[in-house]
């Protein structure tokens, strides 16, 4: 694998991020094709597990974009989803991973242009830390669905 | 139901650190309730010392598991052999799964948590010590509310000098607490019983508490053996 590409999973609400990466495509904006989007109905729907499959799965860094605050769909599932990326961002320098490999955003359906900002933000973050040294699963990530 | 904490991550991986074949065993029964060690604390805490053992370079083997309830060697049999495979197991149960698994398998057993109390749910993710299985309960008379639980000093005839005026305790290392003597005193005034606060407990005999030993109980008339 070439280590300069990192693979990057963002899990991302329905209604906002999700949302603002198909307006950031339908904009024609360019952004890193190193971002593996994973669609929830809620960020709220994030679960912790999610978070560390994904970096056993070998992602080098994973994203969670959520609504801003106060414009939750569900009410409070980005403050929630919040919580536990604080909660997983906490244990992984326990874990030997490196906590800037996990952020969490918050994002409306109307930010394409934002959207792509992070992607190429982090992608770019992440490229300057060096390969998730869990790379036995690699395969995972590779070619997009298994 | 019996309330428990995870272990730090730094202690657990060091339990761990001569083994590479393990079994993550959780308990579905008090500690899935008290989000310490059900099926899905077993997932999270396997996924993340996976992780950990990665990247240290020493990869571990983990099978994940959760039985009904650990306290009992019917539910834990269909995991026997299992666990007589592995090199060690860790045990997501409260201290009776850690104990039970132990009699039974000549396997090391190891806790992942740290078992605290009795408790009850207070909202989600809160959980408050209200019995203290001093066996020898006095609930009828205190309005339900236990002083022996829930007053820092276990006193039976409070409340002492160290109640505030807004009816909290002094002793507050876990945030502020009402004074259970407060609670007593206005609970009983709902049920009409304020003059059970005029009854003076003579010295509680704890024998029946952990200061007589290791506790059993029997009960003849269950017993299989004729």
């Amino acid at each position: 694998m070439n280590t300069n590409e990192p693979k990057i999973v963002a899990f991302c609400c329905h209604y906002c991020a999700f949302a603002a990466a198909d307006l950031a495509g339908v904009l024609r904006l360019r952004y890193p094709p190193n971002v593996h989007i994973i669609r929830l109905p809620c960020t709220g729907k994030l679960d912790a597990l999610y978070i560390l499959k994904a970096f056993e799965a070998g992602a080098d860094g994973v994203m969670v974009a959520g609504c801003l605050e106060g414009s939750c769909h569900f009410i409070s599932g980005n403050l929630r989803a919040k919580k536990r990326v604080l909660a997983v961002k906490s244990l992984l320098p326990k874990l030997g991973i490196a906590p800037e490999r996990l952020e969490f955003f918050n994002l409306s359906s109307a930010q394409g242009d934002r959207f792509a900002q992070i992607a190429r933000e982090l992608t770019e973050r992440i490229k300057n830390l060096s390969p998730n040294p869990s790379p036995q699963e690699k395969g995972a990530l590779e070619g997009g669905r298994r | 139901m019996i309330v428990a904490d995870q272990k730090p991550i730094e202690e657990i991986l060091q339990m761990l650190e001569p083994y590479k074949k393990v079994l993550f065993l959780g308990c579905q029964t008090c500690v899935a309730v008290c989000m310490a060690g059900g099926e899905k604390e077993v997932g999270l805490l396997a996924a993340a010392v996976r992780l950990a053992r990665k990247q240290q370079g020493r990869p571990i083997e983990i099978i994940e598991g959760a039985v009904k309830r650990q306290c009992d060697d019917e539910f834990n049999e269909p995991w026997a052999k299992t666990i007589e495979q592995q090199e060690a197991v860790l045990s997501l149960a409260c201290g009776v799964g850690v104990n039970k698994l132990s009699e039974r398998f000549d396997v090391p057993i190891l806790p992942a948590l740290n078992t605290k109390f009795f408790g009850e749910v207070e909202r989600q993710g809160v959980w408050a010590e209200v019995c203290a299985g001093c066996g020898n309960c006095i609930l009828h008379l205190t309005g339900g509310i236990c002083p022996i639980a829930r007053c820092a000093k276990n006193l039976l005839n409070g409340p002492c000098g160290g109640v505030r005026a807004d009816g909290t305790c002094e002793v507050a290392h876990n945030g502020p607490r009402p004074c259970a003597w407060v609670m007593i005193y206005e609970r009983l005034g709902k049920l009409n019983q304020r003059q059970n606060i005029e009854n003076i407990f003579a010295a509680k005999d704890w024998s029946s508490d952990r200061h007589g030993g290791p506790r059993k109980r029997v009960r003849e008339d269950m017993l299989l053996e004729t």
